[in-house]
């Protein structure tokens, strides 16, 4: 970083500014981060679910390790991640096959987000009241 | 503006003084002679409110350094060769007036992405060509025309393609796209308007061949729809519309 003469920086990375995009770019960039995220939950997921086939004492072994509280913590991540991910699939449904979709696309996405802290106001207090009231195996 | 309520009835008020402003630009600047990547330089100009960012590129090039280098042609937002990125979104410069942004903070100005840089604010357009150039974007029909008569249309089905007839080429749209900057085998936003303009033309009769062209793993459904085209569109084309439009056409199978 250079001081020039407004006392403003220059910057001295040759890298581009970053691309200024709206409510369209970014609900984007959430859909991609939250789709990967939902990938590598179900891998584990798949993988956690077919312990039950090599013995009822594998499956529950693997499942107690999930009985924590970060682990919690991370539950109401993945249900936050795949609220957002289902909300905006069906706000981009919208825009690809209803002719007003494009149109509206912006208030869609307001939309998703309204429904998302709905969703996340019902779920995440219940979710984590049973997760701490369990912390110190009580 | 100045109010008029005040100024005495008799002779013509003294014109005020059209104020200036000191706006600082900090341009990328990329010369393929000496430089090995982009740099950062900053100018200080003076401007008016009325002027535009071309303006000042223009005031930089002919009193502060010769070399800065640029396109434009028309310089009224017609030909379409001064897209670039200001402020981290894609204008024309021609288009984007100081008074429209924030001065007291400088104005940052690049060259458009996803396409390759050439020297400062220039790029290689050829990749964004080459895509128009492969959606057949001229009229095509096996039948002659009505004799000594232009090809008749209605209203409406003229009107059914109005938006993407505005298309300047400008490249704005589809260098604004994230999928075409990591990406460049996409066919991006404006070769998919170009192609909205013919399939869409009821005198036109190969609209079923461009639907086969845009039906690619590079073609409409790479849109993500980010509406950053949209958004970037010095013309106001609803350009995520119209490729939505040619996705239902290419499901439909016809237009």
């Amino acid at each position: 970083m250079a001081i020039n003469t407004a006392g403003t920086m220059t910057p001295k990375r040759p890298a581009g500014t970053l691309y200024r995009g709206r409510e369209g770019m970014w609900s984007w960039v959430l859909h991609r981060i939250t789709g990967v995220a939902i990938f590598f939950f179900l891998l584990v997921h798949i993988l956690d679910t077919s312990m039950v086939r090599i013995s009822p004492e594998a499956y529950n072994a693997v499942i107690s390790t999930y009985q924590n509280p970060i682990m919690g913590l991370g539950e109401t991540a993945l249900v936050a991640a795949i609220v957002y991910h289902a909300f905006n699939g069906i706000r981009i449904i919208l825009i690809d096959l209803w002719s007003k979709g494009a149109k509206y696309q912006r208030v869609m996405f307001w939309v998703v987000m309204g429904l998302w802290v709905i969703t996340m106001l019902g779920f995440a207090p219940r979710h984590l009241i049973n997760v701490f009231s369990h912390v110190g195996g009580a | 503006m100045t109010l008029v309520a005040d100024a005495p009835a008799s002779g013509p008020a003294p014109e005020a003084p059209i104020e200036a402003f000191t706006v600082t630009l900090i341009i990328r600047r990329f010369d393929p002679d000496v430089d090995d990547e982009p740099r950062w330089q900053d100018f200080d100009v003076q401007m008016f409110a009325t002027d535009r960012i071309l303006d000042a590129l223009h005031k930089i090039k002919w009193e502060q350094d010769g070399s800065l280098t640029f396109r434009r042609s028309c310089a009224h937002g017609i030909c379409g060769s001064d897209a670039m990125r200001i402020n981290g979104r894609n204008r024309l410069a021609c288009k984007t007036l100081i008074k429209d942004l924030d001065i007291t903070k400088p104005i940052y100005v690049e060259a458009i992405k996803g396409l390759p840089l050439e020297k400062d604010l220039i790029v290689d357009m050829e990749p964004f060509f080459a895509s128009y150039r492969e959606v057949q974007p001229f009229l095509q029909s096996a039948t002659e025309p009505p004799k000594d008569k232009e090809r008749i249309q209605s209203v409406a089905d003229r009107a059914r393609f109005d938006d993407t007839t505005k298309c300047i080429l400008c490249a704005a749209c589809t260098s604004s796209c994230p999928v075409f900057w990591t990406d460049g085998q996409y066919f991006g936003p404006a070769a998919i308007v170009n192609a909205h303009r013919f399939i869409f033309d009821s005198r036109d009769e190969a609209a079923s061949t461009r639907l086969d062209i845009l039906n690619d793993k590079e073609g409409v459904w790479r849109c993500r729809t980010t509406f950053n085209c949209t958004d970037a569109c010095p013309r106001g084309i609803q350009v995520t519309q119209a490729i939505a439009e040619v996705k239902q056409a290419i499901m439909r199978g016809k237009p």
